[in-house]
């Protein structure tokens, strides 16, 4: 059996799934950061799977390192929001943080 | 089979396997290393791809620097002794069903669409022709890359530095 771009797309769906799942359920900040990694290599795998199999060339490939490299900057950032959550509320739930309800 | 796909397999079982990981531990700190095995995964599904550069790229940033940042993070935050809250979670069985049924369609979609295929599919080294885009064609995007990059840099510096009163 040959593998083909359908193969790659599926793999992509399922690490897209438990990226998501990990979002919607976890209530630690720093998981739901590692769930939002999961779903952009899935799109990652998705973009460079379309650039072997559909196009023949390399922007998806370019698409999927300017993803990497806004990942990086979002993980920075998202990780130093964390740590200020955690200097201010001695917790990093995200049911925890609702100050600006009050 | 062949050789490649059995390594396919393999590749895609590591990747999957550790996500699932990801998802359903009850213990952060496996989470965050069952990241490595996705994450790497993922790098040997580039070169499947015949994206040589970009399976470096992915080694380089993923595993050098989002993981060992994430890792730091836990360390810095969670405190070791009260495991059994440290990855606490929320709505297991609606989270399965939705995502479930989603994954659903999407494989539905993904097997029931006619998707374009290339002329032919070759495999030869991309680090040269990426180079030349990034430098002719994407030159905007890639100098606003550099932006965001600093940007992100002296804020992430600003949010994470402790507050001095005064």
């Amino acid at each position: 059996m040959e593998i083909t771009l359908t193969h790659f797309l599926i793999l992509g769906a399922i690490v897209f799934c438990l990226g998501l799942f990990t979002v919607l359920t976890r209530r630690n900040a720093i998981s739901v950061l590692m769930g939002v990694e999961l779903i952009l290599n899935s799109a990652n795998i998705n973009y460079v799977a379309f650039a072997h199999y559909s196009s023949g060339g390399v922007d998806g490939q370019i698409y999927a390192i300017f993803v990497i490299m806004l990942a990086a900057a979002e993980a920075a950032v998202g990780l130093a929001i964390v740590l200020a959550i955690f200097q201010l509320f001695h917790t990093i739930d995200v049911g925890a943080t609702e100050t600006l309800k009050e | 089979m062949e050789l490649g796909t059995v390594v396919f397999y393999l590749v895609a079982a590591l990747v999957v396997g550790s996500a699932a990981m990801v998802a359903f531990s009850r213990n952060i700190i496996y989470s965050a290393f069952s990241l490595l095995g996705t994450f790497a995964g993922v790098a040997g599904i580039y070169v499947f791809l015949g994206a040589d550069f970009v399976a470096a790229v992915q080694l380089l940033i993923y595993v050098g620097g989002i993981l060992v940042l994430i890792l730091f993070a836990v360390m810095l935050t969670h405190r070791i002794t009260d495991v059994q809250i440290t990855n606490r979670t929320a709505g297991i069985v609606p989270g399965i069903l939705i995502v479930g049924i989603f994954l659903a369609l999407l494989i539905q979609t993904i097997r029931e669409t006619p998707w374009a295929k290339a002329k032919e599919i070759v495999y030869t080294p991309t680090s040269a022709k990426i180079g030349d885009l990034f430098l002719q064609s994407y030159l905007l995007p890639f100098e606003l890359a550099s932006i965001v990059l600093l940007a992100a840099l002296i804020g992430a510096v600003v949010l994470a530095r402790k507050e001095i009163k005064g």
